[in-house]
C-alpha cells in the first residue's frame, strides 16, 4: 500500500523544559484515505497539521509526505512542497481579501509558475464544480461563510495535490453551511483524494473520514476504522 | 483609574510601546534623523542670514582699522583717543609691518600684514584662534584662517625673506577676524624685529563707533580721527563696510544653495515625522477596540495612544538634536570658510524650535488617528483585521493581476493602494529623497564646470613671464601673478625679457601644444568711473577662452568680449561699441560676446593685444603635449627664457577649487542626509505594511509562495512607489537646479553660460530615475526580510 503521509517517532516542544506538545507518535496515512483528526483543545490536533504541511518542524522523528522528508526540506523546498503536494483549508478560510474568488483560487497555480491562462482555466472548472462560478469575480467579503470554505476548497484543489489538509473546516459556519462542506469533502474522498481532516466534529469525522484518531495531551488515544466508527 | 504611571493606562502605554519594539527604534530612530536634518537645515538657513554681521557683533569687530606712524603719535596719545567723542571701544595701539614671505621650498608668498598682539583676545577685534595656539614667542607666527597661499598647517615654517638674513617663522596657530585687521599676528617683539626702511612699523588702533551703519559716518568718525591726530600721523585706514561688501558678495552666491537644502530639509522632516506617527497609530484599531471594551473611554484611548507615540518620538528628538547639532559642526565650519567669517554655531533657538514645533507635529500626527480610534465603535475596532477588507485598492489588485509578471510581483505592486494616505506620505518621502539627489548631482556638476570655466589662464600648464618690455613706461602692472610665481608687489624685480624671444623660444622648444600671450592691465572706458581690468591676448587662445554665455569669442583686433558684469554697468549689449583707452591709446572696440567671468567684480574686458599698439605680452599661457611633464617642461623652458631675464613656473591647481570642493562636500554630506531619512520614511512605512499583512504573508506562504516571491512581494509593494517618487522628483530636482542656479549666479553678478547650466545628460537622469527605485528597496530591504523569514505557523496565528 503506498502511504502519503508516513510519521515516525514525530514529537514536537515548544518549551524545552516541558512535555511535548505532541508525541512521540507514529502514523501513516494512505494514498486515498480519508484521515480525521479529533481531540479536545491542547491536544496537539493543529501541531499534527502544521508538522505534516510543513509549517513547522518536529522536536524528533520525521515526516515524510508524498515521498518527501519535509522535516528536512530548506524554506525554499519547503515552499514548492507546499504548492506542489499540499492544499489547506482553514478554519477562518484565509482568504486574501483584496483578490476576486478567481484570483484567489487562480493564486497558487500561479506561484508555481502555471500561466494565467492555464490557472485561469482550473480555476473555472474547479469554480464549476463546486458551485462558485457566478462569485468568480465577487470579493471574499462578500460571499457567506459556506461560499468562502468553498472557494478555500478551490484554492486548495487548484494544484491537484497529493494531500489535502483541512483544519476544523466547518468551525466558522453555520449550520447549513457545514453541510454543504461536508458534502464537498466526502465528494471528494469519494473521488480519491487522500485528506487529513482536524475537528471537534465528530459527526464530520464520521462522516468524511474512512480513519478517525483521537488525541489526548498529544499522544494517540484512540485510533478508529471508518467501518468500525460508523 | 491613575493617569499615567502604574495604572492600568500607564501599563497599557508601556505594554504598548515595550511589545512592538521595531515599531517602537524605528519611530525613534526616523524621528532622529528628520529632527537632525531640520537641525541641520534650520542652521544653514540661520547661517546664511546676514553671516558677516553675525560674526562681526560676536567679534565686536573693528569698524575701522586705523594705522598711525609711531614717529609722529605716541602710544600714551593713542590710547587716548578712546575717549573721543563717538568711539564706544577701541583697541591698540599694535605694531603693526609687512612682509613677503618665503616658503620652505623658497616660493614667494603673498605679501602679508602682519600685526603684534599677545593674545587673540580684545575688547575690539576678538579674534577667533580655529587651531593651534597663540604665538608666544618670537619666531612663532599664526596665520589667518583665510591664507590664501599654499597649503601650511601648524608647525610649516616660514621664513621673512629670501635674502641671507631672513627670520624663520613657525605657524603655531590660525586665527579668524572678521573685519580682516591683519594676516598674521606675532608677538608684538617679533613684528617690531622685522621693520625696514621699505617696510616700517606703523601702530594700529581698532575702533568701534557708536555711529558706523553708513560709509558717511565711518567718514565722520575718521574725521574727528584725523582732527584730534598731529599732523601726518594717521597713515591709513580701512572700513569695515568695505570687508563688509566682499564677504556679502562671496556669500550671497551660496545662500540660494543652502536654503534650497534647508527647505528640503524641513519639508521631508515634517513629512517623515508625519507619517511614521500617524501610521504607528493608525495600525493599532484592534487593540484600540480591544482596550475599550475592557472599558476605557475614548479619551483615555486617545491619550494612551498619543503618549505612545510620543515615547519613541520623543527619546527620538531629544536624540535628533543631539545628532542635528553635531553634524552641522562640519557643515558650519564648510560654511565659515565660505563666508570667510568667525565660529558659526547652532543658533539656541534652532534647537529649542525644531523639538517644539516636532512634538507639535507627532503630537498632531497621533491625535488624528487616535481620535479616529477613539470615536470608531468597538465592535468595528475589534473587528479590523479579522472581518474580511472591502472596498480600497481592489481595482489596482484587478489591474495589476493582468502585469504579464510574476504573480507575486503583481501582488505586491498593487498592495500600496490599501492604504492611500500612507502611499502617498512614502510617495513624497521618496520624491524629496530623489529631488535632493537630482539637485545635488546638478548642483556638484555645474560647480566642478564652474571650476573647470573660471579663471581660463589657470588652465595652463606652464606659465613664461617676460614682464614689462623696455619702453612701455606707465604701462600695466602683472595684476594677476602666476600661481607659485613671483607675486606682484613690490619686493621683488619683475622679470623684463623681450616678449618676442620669449615666444621664439616657447615655439621652439620640444613639448609644447599651444601656448598664447597675455597682458593683464587697467584700462578706461568712456561712460564708466574708474579703472576696468582688462586681459589683451595674442595668438592661439582657443585654450584660454572664457564660456560664452551668448555671442561668440573675438576673432581680431577691434572686437571685446565682456561678462555681464560689464554689460550691466555700461547698459550695453552684443553688438554695441565701447570706447576703451589703454596707455594713451582710445580704441572703438565692439562687443561681439558675453563671457562667464565673475573676476573684478564684473567689470572686466577681454580683446585681442592687436587691438592696443603698445600692448605686449607680459605672459605667455602654455599648453604642453599630452605625456609631457609641466615641471620638467618648465625646467627646460627655464634655461632658456631665464637667460633672457624672463621666468617659467609649472602652475599648480588653483585656489578656488578648494572653495568648489567644500560646496561639493556640503551637497554631498547633505544629500546622504536626506536620502537616509526618505529611507527610513520607506522602512517605517513598510514596517507598518508588513505587521498589517503578515497574516496574509503567512497564508499566501502557506500556499507555497517561497522566501524569494515572498521578498519581491515586500519590494515590489515598494518599487512602484519608487519609481513614480523618481518620476516626479527628477524633473522637480532638475527644475530646481533650472531655478537655484541662475540665482546663485545673479546673486554672484553674473549670468551663466550653458556649460554650467546645462549639466545632465538623458542617461544620468534616467540613473536619478532609477535613485526614486533604490531608495525605496534599500528601505524596504529589512523588513522583506523579516517577511521572507517569518514562520509560516507563527504568521497564520497573528491577527
Amino acid at each position: 500500500m503506498t502511504h502519503v503521509i508516513e510519521l515516525t517517532g514525530v514529537a514536537k516542544r515548544y518549551d524545552s523544559a516541558g512535555a511535548p506538545a505532541l508525541g512521540p507518535i507514529d502514523l501513516s496515512v494512505a494514498k486515498g484515505e480519508a484521515l480525521a483528526v479529533t481531540g479536545p483543545s491542547g491536544s496537539g490536533k493543529s501541531t499534527l497539521l502544521n508538522l505534516v504541511a510543513g509549517l513547522d518542524k518536529p522536536t524528533e522523528g520525521s515526516v515524510t509526505v508524498a515521498g518527501q522528508q519535509v522535516d528536512q526540506l530548506s524554506e525554499h523546498g519547503l515552499a514548492r512542497f507546499r504548492r506542489e503536494q499540499i492544499g489547506i483549508v482553514f478554519q477562518f478560510f484565509n482568504l486574501l481579501d483584496d483578490l476576486t474568488v478567481a484570483d484567489n483560487v487562480q493564486l497558487p497555480a500561479q506561484l508555481t509558475g502555471t500561466s494565467r491562462k492555464k490557472a485561469a482555466a482550473r480555476a473555472a472548472e474547479l469554480m464549476e464544480v463546486l458551485g462558485i462560478s457566478k462569485h468568480a469575480l465577487a470579493y471574499p467579503g462578500r460571499l457567506s461563510g459556506g461560499e468562502r470554505q468553498r472557494v478555500a476548497v478551490a484554492r486548495a484543489l487548484v494544484n491537484r495535490p497529493a494531500l489535502l489538509l483541512a483544519d476544523e473546516p466547518t468551525g466558522a459556519l453555520d449550520t447549513a453551511s457545514g453541510h454543504d462542506v461536508r458534502e464537498l469533502l466526502v465528494d471528494l474522498h469519494r473521488g480519491g483524494q487522500t485528506i487529513v481532516l482536524v475537528t471537534h466534529d465528530l459527526a464530520l469525522a464520521e462522516a468524511c473520514a474512512s480513519r478517525t484518531i483521537h488525541l489526548v495531551d498529544g499522544h494517540l488515544a484512540l485510533e478508529t476504522p471508518a467501518e468500525a466508527a460508523r | 483609574m491613575s493617569r499615567w504611571g502604574t495604572g492600568p493606562l500607564g501599563r497599557v502605554i508601556r505594554a504598548g510601546v515595550g511589545r512592538r519594539r521595531v515599531q517602537t527604534v524605528v519611530i525613534a530612530i526616523a524621528t532622529m534623523m528628520a529632527v537632525a536634518s531640520a537641525v541641520v537645515a534650520g542652521s544653514l538657513m540661520v547661517a546664511t542670514n546676514a553671516p558677516f554681521d553675525h560674526a562681526f557683533a560676536k567679534q565686536h569687530g573693528a569698524h575701522l582699522t586705523v594705522q598711525f606712524d609711531p614717529d609722529k603719535v605716541s602710544e600714551a596719545q593713542l590710547k587716548e583717543t578712546k575717549q573721543l567723542e563717538g568711539v564706544t571701544a577701541s583697541g591698540g595701539p599694535y605694531p603693526s609691518t609687512s612682509f613677503q614671505p618665503v616658503d620652505s621650498q623658497g616660493g614667494h608668498l603673498p605679501s602679508l600684514t602682519l600685526v603684534g598682539r599677545s593674545g587673540p583676545h580684545a575688547d575690539v577685534d576678538d579674534l577667533d584662534l580655529k587651531s593651534g595656539r597663540w604665538a608666544r614667542k618670537p619666531g612663532e607666527i599664526v596665520l589667518s584662517a583665510s591664507f590664501t597661499g599654499p597649503v601650511l598647517k601648524v608647525g610649516s615654517t616660514l621664513k621673512t625673506s629670501d635674502e641671507a638674513g631672513g627670520q624663520t617663522l613657525t605657524v603655531v596657530g590660525f586665527a579668524t577676524s572678521v573685519a580682516k585687521t591683519a594676516d598674521a599676528w606675532a608677538t608684538p617683539g617679533q613684528v617690531r624685529s622685522l621693520a625696514s626702511k621699505d617696510s616700517p612699523v606703523t601702530s594700529q588702533m581698532l575702533y568701534r563707533f557708536a555711529d558706523a551703519g553708513s560709509k558717511g559716518q565711518i567718514a565722520a568718525d575718521r574725521k574727528a580721527l584725523v582732527a584730534a591726530m598731529p599732523s601726518g600721523a594717521l597713515v591709513g585706514t580701512q572700513s569695515y563696510l568695505d570687508t563688509k561688501r566682499a564677504a556679502d558678495s562671496g556669500a550671497r552666491a551660496t545662500i540660494p544653495f543652502l536654503l534650497a537644502f534647508g527647505v528640503l530639509g524641513i519639508v521631508m522632516s515634517v513629512i517623515i515625522i508625519g507619517s511614521v506617527v500617524s501610521g504607528s497609530v493608525g495600525t493599532s484599531l484592534r487593540r484600540i477596540g480591544i482596550l475599550k471594551a475592557i472599558g476605557f473611554t475614548p479619551r483615555e484611548v486617545v491619550r494612551a495612544y498619543v503618549a505612545q507615540a510620543l515615547i519613541p518620538a520623543g527619546a527620538g528628538i531629544v536624540l535628533g538634536v543631539g545628532l542635528g547639532n553635531l553634524l552641522a559642526v562640519p557643515l558650519l565650519e564648510d560654511t565659515e570658510q565660505v563666508y570667510g567669517t568667525a565660529s558659526l554655531t547652532v543658533a539656541w533657538w534652532v534647537d529649542v524650535v525644531v523639538p517644539l514645533v516636532a512634538l507639535l507635529i507627532v503630537g498632531m500626527a497621533a491625535l488624528v488617528p487616535a481620535l479616529r480610534a477613539g470615536r470608531l465603535h468597538t465592535v468595528e475596532a475589534i473587528a479590523v483585521g479579522r472581518a474580511p477588507r472591502t472596498g480600497r485598492g481592489q481595482w489596482a489588485h484587478r489591474a495589476a493581476g493582468r502585469l504579464p509578471l510574476p504573480r507575486a510581483v503583481t501582488y505586491g505592486l498593487a498592495s500600496p493602494f490599501t492604504h492611500p494616505v500612507r502611499t502617498i506620505a512614502l510617495l513624497l518621502a521618496v520624491a524629496f529623497g530623489t529631488v535632493a539627489a537630482t539637485f545635488a548631482v546638478g548642483l556638484t556638476q555645474s560647480l566642478n564646470a564652474v571650476g573647470a570655466a573660471s579663471d581660463p589662464e589657470e588652465r595652463s600648464a606652464v606659465t613664461a613671464i617676460s614682464g614689462v618690455p623696455e619702453g612701455a613706461g606707465g604701462g600695466p602692472s602683472v595684476e594677476r601673478k602666476p600661481r607659485g610665481g613671483p607675486p606682484s608687489g613690490e619686493a621683488p624685480e619683475m622679470p623684463s625679457a623681450d616678449p618676442e624671444k620669449v615666444s621664439a623660444a616657447i615655439k621652439a622648444q620640444s613639448g609644447t601644444a599651444s601656448y598664447y600671450g597675455l597682458t593683464q592691465g587697467q584700462v578706461a572706458v568712456t561712460g564708466l568711473s574708474g579703472a576696468v581690468e582688462a586681459s589683451l591676448y595674442q595668438g592661439d587662445t582657443s585654450a584660454g577662452r572664457y564660456e560664452m554665455i551668448s555671442g561668440r569669442w573675438f576673432t581680431g583686433p577691434g572686437q571685446a568680449v565682456v561678462p555681464t558684469g560689464f554689460l550691466e554697468r555700461t547698459g550695453t549689449r552684443i553688438g554695441d561699441t565701447v570706447r576703451v583707452t589703454y596707455q594713451k591709446d582710445t580704441q572703438t572696440l565692439r562687443i561681439v560676446g558675453e563671457a562667464f567671468d565673475t573676476s573684478d567684480d564684473g567689470l572686466h574686458l577681454n580683446a585681442d593685444m592687436a587691438t592696443f599698439a603698445k600692448a605686449k605680452p607680459q605672459t605667455f599661457q602654455i599648453a604642453v603635449k599630452p605625456g609631457v611633464s609641466p615641471a620638467e617642461y618648465a625646467e627646460k623652458l627655464t634655461a632658456v627664457v631665464e637667460p633672457l631675464g624672463g621666468d617659467v613656473f609649472a602652475n599648480s591647481p588653483s585656489e578656488q577649487e578648494s572653495m568648489i570642493l567644500i560646496l561639493d562636500a556640503m551637497a554631498v554630506l547633505l544629500t546622504l542626509m536626506l536620502v537616509s531619512v526618505a529611507g527610513l520614511g520607506v522602512l517605517n512605512s513598510v514596517v507598518l505594511d508588513t505587521r498589517e499583512r503578515v497574516h496574509d504573508l503567512g497564508v499566501c506562504k502557506a500556499l507555497g509562495m517561497s522566501p524569494r516571491q515572498t521578498l519581491s512581494l515586500v519590494l515590489a509593494s515598494v518599487a512602484g512607489i519608487g519609481l513614480i517618487g523618481g518620476l516626479v522628483g527628477v524633473p522637480l530636482g532638475f527644475a530646481l537646479h533650472g531655478y537655484v542656479l541662475p540665482v546663485m549666479g545673479h546673486a554672484a553678478g553674473t549670468n551663466l553660460p550653458p556649460s554650467i547650466l546645462e549639466v545632465y545628460d538623458a542617461p544620468q537622469l534616467v540613473l536619478l530615475g532609477l535613485a526614486g527605485i533604490v531608495i525605496a528597496v534599500l528601505g524596504a530591504m529589512l523588513p522583506a526580510g523579516w517577511a521572507a523569514k517569518a514562520r509560516t505557523a507563527t504568521a497564520l496565528r497573528t491577527e
